[in-house]
């Protein structure tokens, strides 16, 4: 039975289609990624999965509930990490935690028991009585996915959890995300840090234009969408170098002046570089992020 | 499936209390500052204009103007109490603070969130009229002869 499975969703603002055919299947203790540019529909399908917005069309099942019908049971055992942060600014650590389990029907008694056990989970474990504005933004967002686990969640919902954060910040989620798996806690996030997805996810599913464009294991999504290797050469002179070496690589992308050859083999490329002075190259593993601006396209989202 | 229908009742649960409870916990924290405030208002116009524009009108039919006054700000702090915590600080926690937001996700309703607020304005109004009361009955203005029999 899966965690969460939606089937031909469909939303509507107005004229614009966010969400438009929309099919979903989340297998319990999995980390699903869903990746795609802004405004692709990510944020909107994490809501009418949650039930905080009602389908045009579509079926969805969340812990075996029926959305939007019995949303409030289901997310009883949902734990949610919203895109911005929410805390409550006049409140301490430990009572932003004792607030928000009330909402799931928590007595003082049993969040209290649970407060230190997750302050620990968050890093946080001296900082229980301090006030939120005194928090980086690291540990603000620790203690956005803490108190997102103050009911125990079997599956927790993520929006963008490390959009903003330092790399020491991001490492320490990241960390804290594989210790949920391991506990058997079913992930399911959004994301546009491809090197997040990669790391993290078991599974992928690539969004734009409220439609998934394609789904699988990292590995697999860029096996099946793009070549192996990667040179990306830049420099005065590359147009006159690219007339030579177009027909080496399969595929040739031009961004301003930046050439990207993507290629099984870039051996002969590589030795059409070797000469040349002006130019740089960086020759490297193709990447998800690869996969992502071939499927989705370059061009600027606002 | 059908859109939900506007005119559909309320999902409500007794998970309003929460949100209730949350509203008072934060009162709690400011709670002299808020009463202070929410009384130094009312007090400064109710003494200016009661014992000096008073001074000058007198009396009308056995009712001083200050009593005439004193009834009518038992009245007013109750409803802006009511008015300002659905208008400004209700507005920052779905706003500024995203605190509604952050509500919705736990298994409480939209609906349920409106109904705590809803609940605390009243309460926070009831404190406010109740407060006034207590003040103007201290100076001897709260019987119902002084502000409405005599009015007749």
């Amino acid at each position: 039975m899966s965690v969460l499975s939606a089937r031909g969703l469909r939303k509507s603002y107005g004229e614009l289609e966010v969400v438009s055919g929309l099919d979903l299947e989340v297998a319990p203790g999995e980390c699903f990624g869903l990746l795609g540019p802004n405004g692709a529909g990510k944020t909107t399908t994490l809501k009418l999965c949650l039930g905080l917005v009602d389908p045009d069309a579509g079926d969805i099942e969340l812990l075996g509930e029926p959305i939007p019908k019995r949303a409030r049971e289901a997310r009883a055992r949902v734990g949610v990490v919203p895109q911005f942060d929410s805390l409550d600014p006049d409140f301490t650590v430990a009572e932003n935690l004792l607030v928000f389990g009330r909402y799931f029907g928590m007595s003082r008694r049993e969040v209290a028991a649970r407060i230190p056990a997750l302050l620990e989970f968050a890093g946080l474990a001296a900082r229980g009585e301090s006030r939120i504005n005194t928090l980086s933004g690291g540990m603000k967002r620790r203690l956005t996915l803490a108190r997102a686990l103050v009911n125990d969640p079997q599956l927790i919902v993520m929006d963008e959890p490390t959009t903003g954060l330092d790399p020491q910040a991001r490492h320490l989620i990241w960390e804290r995300l594989r210790q949920l798996t391991q506990q058997g806690k079913t992930l399911v996030l959004t994301t546009h840090f491809m090197e997040e997805a990669e790391r993290l996810c078991r599974r992928l599913a690539i969004m734009d234009h409220g439609r998934i464009i394609a789904q699988g294991s990292p590995r697999a999504l860029i096996a099946e969408h793009t070549e192996p290797q990667v040179v990306e050469v830049h420099g005065p002179g590359v147009e006159a170098w690219l007339e030579g070496a177009r027909r080496l690589a399969p595929r040739v992308e031009q961004v301003g002046d930046t050439v990207f050859c993507y290629a099984q083999d870039v051996e002969p490329i590589l030795k059409t570089l070797a000469g040349q002075t002006e130019l740089a190259y960086l020759h490297r593993q193709a990447s998800l992020e690869d996969v992502f601006l071939r499927l989705t396209g370059r061009d600027l989202r606002d | 499936m059908a859109r939900r229908n506007v005119f559909a009742p309320p999902s409500l649960s007794l998970r309003w209390i929460a949100v209730w409870r949350r509203n008072a916990l934060v009162w709690q924290k400011l709670a002299i500052p808020s009463i202070l405030g929410n009384l130094a208002d009312p007090l400064i116009m109710l003494f200016g204009l009661g014992y000096g524009l008073g001074a000058m009108v007198g009396e009308l039919q056995g009712t001083s103007y200050f009593a005439f006054l004193a009834a009518g700000f038992v009245a007013t702090s109750t409803m802006y109490a009511a008015t300002f915590e659905s208008l400004f600080s209700a507005f920052s926690r779905m706003h500024v603070q995203r605190t509604w937001e952050a509500i919705v996700n736990a298994p409480v309703t939209l609906d349920d969130v409106l109904a705590g607020e809803y609940a605390w304005a009243a309460t926070k109004a009831l404190a406010a009229g109740a407060c006034m009361l207590v003040i103007v009955a201290a100076f001897g203005y709260a019987g119902s002869r002084t502000c409405f029999s005599r009015c007749r």
